[in-house]
């Protein structure tokens, strides 16, 4: 897929589905991200990993412009999102804009979120029919593949307060899925799960890393994000302290900060 | 002294006091309808991140919950005509009721809205859906279904409000009750009888309510 | 230069619209104290009371809270003389509002005696309080501070309430008003006035409420 815009602005590089550049973001004073810069190609799976206040839900955030970020950039195909030049200066895009762009990434919360007065196969319809303006048949067969896809076919016509925490981050995985965004966001999506639980979503999320989907992971599932990452990123205080493939970073880290992090953690 | 019970006398009446009854329903609902509209409006207003709105919709709110209901009938229906505003009874009714009801909803709203969980919002921006879509698909109908219960209530108050309809001369049923209590004479047997067919009406309007509920309540 | 006949006109009556705001401030007063204090048996009735009390109180609270308050009064008004009761308009409006308070009052003060955890009064009855002893020193307080928002709305109930006794020709300040009005032809200006003096007393109310529920708020 070419699109017009990612021709001119990628250079030379091997284009890249995302790319991060020099991003800060701070919330009224405290500074949360201090210069990121982070490239993803089309099929990566990337994970960050950092404790909790080092800026990694927040990267995340920025990218599906949940969050307002002060300097850098954000490219998804060579498009810049969120914020344009205009004069020189850099302006907001508007509403319609932003919610184009965010149509290009999908994201997965820590608390599903799922809309609560929604069945599991209206919660994955409702973008189609709202977004894509597909027809309601169409739709429903979509959303219907993907919840097949995550296990939940047979309780599609159940609400979220029916399903359990698993359950229904599953539906929220197909429901951002159903979109087909470019890339993937998974935000913690294990974290609000009872333990026995956190295994059925982590399949879910393996099956689509290896149909090739690109994906930014936060997780605290160091082995799950050994086994399902081509590149870890560690974070640390608002800045990436350290970023290569899992087996150097979770067995010849370099860096102080992540040795001692990597010790505080069960593997 | 002794009183002989005749309900009979003012049973004879009987079909003036359920239309009586019918018409207080009908204002109660037509005015609930349209306070929904003003309060759901009042309430974005109030939560607005436009100072001018918030202001408006609190002025609003504040004065109307602390005035009299009858103080506001009086003023609709006697002395809107003075500034060239003529109004049937029934419509200047309807419209102070609205009004009231809308003051008041306003705050239903206001609770129900606050109360949705911010991740809802962004779910919806997640995939896509604008400011509006979210809105409309998704913070009115789970505000809606959690208010439910107070929304009944109010239709409940409201319907008892319909009964100061009788102070502009709507024949609803206090208007009837009045006028069946000068005529007869039955004073205790006329407002026994317009306060149970009160109750009982309100016990009927909350136990369907309650049915309501249950059928469109979010299921946790 | 419209306003001109208005505030004339309003000087001219003063006394009588004076005497009217007496009579609202006297008939709510009177009716919020006597009510709350009938609504505090009747919220301890339906809360410890045996069972044919807690079912005639229930009734009542049923049956006032069902009716509207304007059928209330005229009730009042009309079935009070036939019993043999003589009754001024000012008592039988007084009479029906009371009653209307009474039941709020019982309803909000059974909800708050309820939600005290019974652990409480089990360690009351532990250190050897009496039923009373614990009520009073234990219970209550607690109850009081989750009742007074809830209260305040219902004393501003009541004074808008009190508008309806203007029906019953008590010449509180909304029938002092209308006959200013009926004899002046202002209509608009007249009304404004009287909302705005409803509008004052409820936000002092409510002002009021505000500052208790900081003065007796717990840490």
């Amino acid at each position: 897929m070419t699109h017009p815009e990612a021709s001119v602005a990628t250079t030379a590089a091997a284009p890249a589905l995302l790319r991060i550049q020099d991003l800060h973001k701070a919330f009224q004073t405290v500074e949360v991200l201090k210069g990121v810069d982070v490239t993803l190609a089309r099929g990566d799976v990337v994970t960050i990993i950092g404790s909790s206040g080092s800026g990694k839900t927040t990267l995340l955030r920025c990218v599906n412009l949940l969050e307002e970020f002060q300097r850098g950039r954000i490219e998804i195909d060579g498009q810049a999102i969120g914020y344009r030049e205009q004069g020189g200066r850099r302006v907001p895009c508007t509403g319609a804009e932003v919610a184009r762009h965010r149509a290009l990434t999908g994201m997965a919360f820590q608390q599903f979120n799922l809309f609560p007065h929604l069945t599991a196969l209206r919660n994955v319809t409702l973008g189609l029919i709202k977004v894509r303006k597909l027809a309601r048949d169409e739709a429903v067969a979509i959303a219907e593949k993907w919840l097949d896809r995550v296990g939940m076919l047979e309780r599609r016509n159940h609400y979220p307060g029916q399903l359990s925490g698993g359950q229904q981050q599953r539906v929220a995985i197909a429901r951002a899925v159903a979109m087909t965004p470019r890339l993937m966001l998974f935000d913690e999506v294990t974290s609000a799960l009872d333990p026995e639980l956190v295994n059925e979503v982590l399949s879910v999320v393996q099956g689509l890393a290896q149909d090739g989907m690109t994906m930014l992971l936060v997780t605290h599932e160091m082995r799950f994000a050994y086994e399902v990452s081509d590149r870890i990123i560690f974070m640390n205080q608002g800045r990436i302290e350290e970023e290569g493939p899992p087996a150097d970073l979770f067995n010849q880290p370099k860096s102080l900060r992540l040795k001692e992090f990597l010790k505080t953690i069960k593997i | 002294m002794t009183y002989h019970f005749d309900f009979a006398v003012v049973w004879r009446h009987e079909n003036l006091l359920l239309s009586g009854l019918g018409l207080g329903l009908v204002l109660a609902l037509v005015s609930i309808l349209i306070g929904c509209i003003i309060g759901l409006a009042a309430a974005f207003g109030v939560l607005s991140r436009h100072r001018i709105f918030r202001i408006i919709a609190t002025v609003y709110v504040t004065t109307i919950r602390n005035t009299p209901i009858l103080v506001l009938i009086l003023l609709t229906y006697f002395a809107l005509p003075e500034l060239g505003l003529r109004l049937g009874k029934i419509q200047s009714f309807i419209i102070t009721l609205s009004v009231y009801a809308g003051a008041y909803l306003t705050e239903v709203f206001r609770a129900g809205l606050v109360a949705i969980p911010r991740g809802l919002r962004e779910a919806g921006l997640a995939i896509g859906l604008t400011e509006g879509q979210i809105r409309r698909s998704v913070i009115i109908p789970v505000m809606i279904r959690n208010v439910l219960p107070s929304l009944g209530n109010n239709f409940i108050s409201l319907f008892k409000d319909t009964s100061l309809a009788a102070a502009i001369a709507v024949p609803e049923l206090t208007f009837y009750a009045r006028k069946i209590n000068v005529e007869s004479f039955r004073v205790i047997e006329t407002w026994m009888v317009a306060s149970l067919m009160y109750v009982v009406a309100c016990l009927i309007i909350s136990t369907a309510l309650r049915f309501v509920e249950r059928r469109l309540a979010i299921i946790r | 230069m419209t306003d001109y006949p208005f505030l004339m006109e309003l000087w001219a009556a003063r006394g009588a619209i004076l005497n009217g705001l007496g009579l609202t401030v006297a008939v709510s007063l009177l009716a919020i104290v006597l009510g709350s204090i009938l609504g505090l048996f009747v919220g301890i009735g339906l809360t410890y009371g045996g069972g044919m009390v807690r079912f005639a109180l229930r009734c009542y609270t049923e049956l006032i809270r069902g009716t509207p308050v304007f059928v209330l009064i005229l009730a009042c008004f009309y079935i009070l003389p036939v019993t043999g009761i003589q009754t001024t308009a000012f008592q039988a409006g007084l009479i029906g509002l009371l009653l209307f308070c009474g039941s709020h009052v019982g309803e909000i003060v059974r909800g708050a005696l309820q939600a005290i955890p019974r652990g409480q009064s089990e360690a009351g009855k532990a250190i050897g309080l009496s039923f009373s002893q614990n009520f009073v020193y234990v219970l209550m307080p607690q109850a009081l501070r989750q009742i007074l928002p809830t209260w305040v709305n219902a004393a501003t109930e009541i004074v808008k309430a009190s508008t309806l006794l203007s029906v019953i020709g008590v010449t509180e300040l909304l029938l002092a008003t209308q006959q200013v009005i009926s004899r002046t032809f202002i209509g608009m200006p007249f009304y404004l006035f009287a909302g705005a003096i409803y509008f004052a007393i409820n936000f002092a109310i409510e002002q009021l409420g505000r500052y208790a529920e900081r003065k007796v708020s717990l840490p």
